[in-house]
């Protein structure tokens, strides 16, 4: 069971448009561990967010199914933690008040105010936010805005951990730092995540396994390339590393030889 | 000749206060003031505070707005000149409380009376408006439905629906009222609709995501964003009604600032008519600086 914990078994996704259907994923199938760390990575335009999103369950999917721990996936579900892109944290709720609110929906009916309150001080406290529980967002850096977006999505103790290009509006040294707490915070939570990037190091230094997505249209699954460097992972150590490197280079080669002409 | 000491004096105690030239001119005094004492403080003195322009061009402002005014009013017509005016102004203000029969009564009863008529059908627009706002922004098809009619009715002028509140109601006063009620609706109606439709997606996606209640969504989302843009829909509203019921108070009589600005033209007593028109200006500008402290407190920016 562990070995299909997130289950995405054939799914295609055909949008309507003006001009006719465009299909922009096709047939997609990928099982995912218990604990295990997954990266989509593609051009922009392959249908990675497509994916991550008919996994969230805002979109559905044309065709296919989505099971999570056996239980089909049939719309959003705070079964699955969500980091978006761009933080989306509530502008006018504290960082207490925007864990609070995904708390309270998860455990509100069956927990005292005391442990409610706890969860979210102690979600917090993960990604080292505790002394800006009461600013707000407009107040905090971008990165701090987006690891208060990942404490909410851990607050509710997840199945799993959907990413979406978490990373991608940082810069380059705040990602890194960022990078590094997800990496522990994963190690210490053991979460399974499903992570969509387009940056070549990231997918190798936080991943189990990256999914090559090809270009669009009919976006499908090009390679899968297990990294099973050892953890913990220290990015300094391991830019020398030879593994690495061959593992880098492999990733590099699939997105700018083989995919690039139809990325150009 | 004689003007040569007094620039001297006027020029030297800026001086003490440059900094760092100071504490040189205290080792050294008498270096300090031979060499350097007809250059440096002429820079100083073009210094003025960053709030005297602030300040001073209101001023000039409304000097320049009174000597007109008294050019004007000297020239020859009936125009009071504002001293005159001034005086009458005291006259009235000194006793704004007064109650001589119904139609004579002191400019503060008749300022809080229009402001009462504006408090109510101001209010019960809020009260129809948001709650419309909000159905018309968040469900496409009521915003079909009710597209048309407010393209329509939006641009007709308030006192057109003057003659349909005197025979719905058959009294002055709710008329009046009535007339502000429907002045104020479409400004709350349209600015929470444009709220509600632009409320981020993110917030949505959060929403969604979380799988929250319709009621939890409704608190802690759709209101809180909507919120900065209904004041502004209120703010609208008190502004189009504060100019309307004047219009509305001329037509119906009675008590209120409206229509002691016609009084007062029947009486040909031009300066309370002035005095209204300042009247009037004032409270507006203080409804409208109330709202503007309201919509600071509530934006989350």
């Amino acid at each position: 069971m562990s070995e299909r914990y997130l289950q995405i078994d054939k799914v295609r996704m055909v949008f309507e448009t003006r001009k006719g259907t465009f299909c922009a994923l096709e047939e997609i199938s990928l099982d995912i561990r218990a604990g295990e760390f997954v990266s989509l990575i593609g051009h922009s335009g392959c249908g990675k967010s497509t994916l991550l999103n008919i996994v969230t369950g805002l979109l559905e999917p044309s065709d296919g199914d989505i099971f999570l721990a056996n239980r089909e996936i049939t719309g959003p579900g705070p079964d699955r933690g969500v980091v978006f892109q761009n933080h989306s944290l509530l502008p006018w709720l504290t960082c207490y008040e925007n864990v609070q609110l995904a708390v309270e929906r998860v455990f509100g009916a069956a927990e005292k105010k005391s442990a409610l309150k706890e969860r979210v001080h102690r979600a917090l406290e993960l990604v080292q936010l505790g002394h800006a529980e009461h600013k707000y967002p407009h107040e905090l850096s971008g990165g701090m805005k987006q690891r208060v977006g990942i404490a909410r999505a851990l607050s509710i103790e997840p199945k799993v951990l959907l990413l979406d290009e978490p990373f991608g509006a940082l810069d380059a040294l705040t990602r890194a730092h960022l990078q590094d707490e997800l990496m522990r915070i994963v190690a210490a939570t053991g979460s399974t995540v499903l992570m969509v990037t387009h940056d070549v190091d990231e997918a190798v230094l936080l991943s189990d396994r990256v999914v090559m997505m090809t270009n669009g249209p009919a976006a499908t699954i090009g390679g899968i390339l297990a990294i099973d460097l050892p953890r913990p992972r220290d990015r300094i150590a391991l830019a020398g590393n030879k593994q690495y490197v061959a593992l880098r280079t492999e990733l590099l080669e699939f997105l700018y030889r083989r995919q690039i002409r139809e990325a150009a | 000749m004689s003007a040569r000491p007094a620039i001297v004096h006027t020029l030297k105690p800026p001086r003490v206060g440059i900094g760092p030239a100071d504490t040189s001119a205290q080792l050294h005094p008498p270096i300090n003031q031979a060499t350097s004492a007809p250059e440096k403080p002429l820079y100083v003195r073009t210094k003025a505070p960053a709030w005297l322009p602030q300040v001073l061009a209101p001023v000039i402002g409304i000097a320049l707005f009174v000597a007109l005014w008294a050019i004007l009013a000297k020239a020859g017509g009936r125009l009071p000149d504002p001293v005159s005016t001034w005086h009458s102004a005291v006259d009235v203000f000194s006793n704004p409380f007064y109650k001589k029969g119904p139609n004579d009564q002191g400019i503060g009863w008749n300022v809080l009376t229009s402001l009462g008529r504006v408090g109510i059908g101001f209010g019960a627009a809020a009260l129809v408006g948001i709650p419309l706002g909000f159905m018309i922004g968040r469900f496409r098809f009521f915003s079909d439905m009710a597209a048309p009619i407010i393209s329509i009715l939006k641009p007709v002028s308030p006192l057109a629906w003057l003659p349909i509140g005197l025979m719905v109601f058959k009294a002055a006063n709710p008329a009046a009222i009535y007339v502000i009620f429907i002045c104020s609706l479409w400004p709350m109606i349209v600015n929470t609709a444009v709220g509600v439709r632009h409320i981020p997606q993110d917030c949505l996606n959060v929403a969604r995501v979380l799988n929250l209640s319709e009621w939890t969504i409704f608190r802690k989302i759709l209101f809180p964003a909507v919120l900065p843009y209904m004041i502004t829909g209120v703010r609208l509203s008190i502004g189009v009604a504060w100019l309307v019921i004047v219009a509305a108070e001329m037509l119906t009589g009675g008590i209120g600032i409206g229509f002691w600005v016609w009084d007062e033209w029947n009486n040909l007593n031009v300066q309370h008519i002035i005095i209204a028109i300042f009247t009037v200006g004032i409270v507006g500008l203080a409804l409208e600086q109330a709202m503007i402290v309201l919509a600071r407190r509530f934006s989350y920016e």
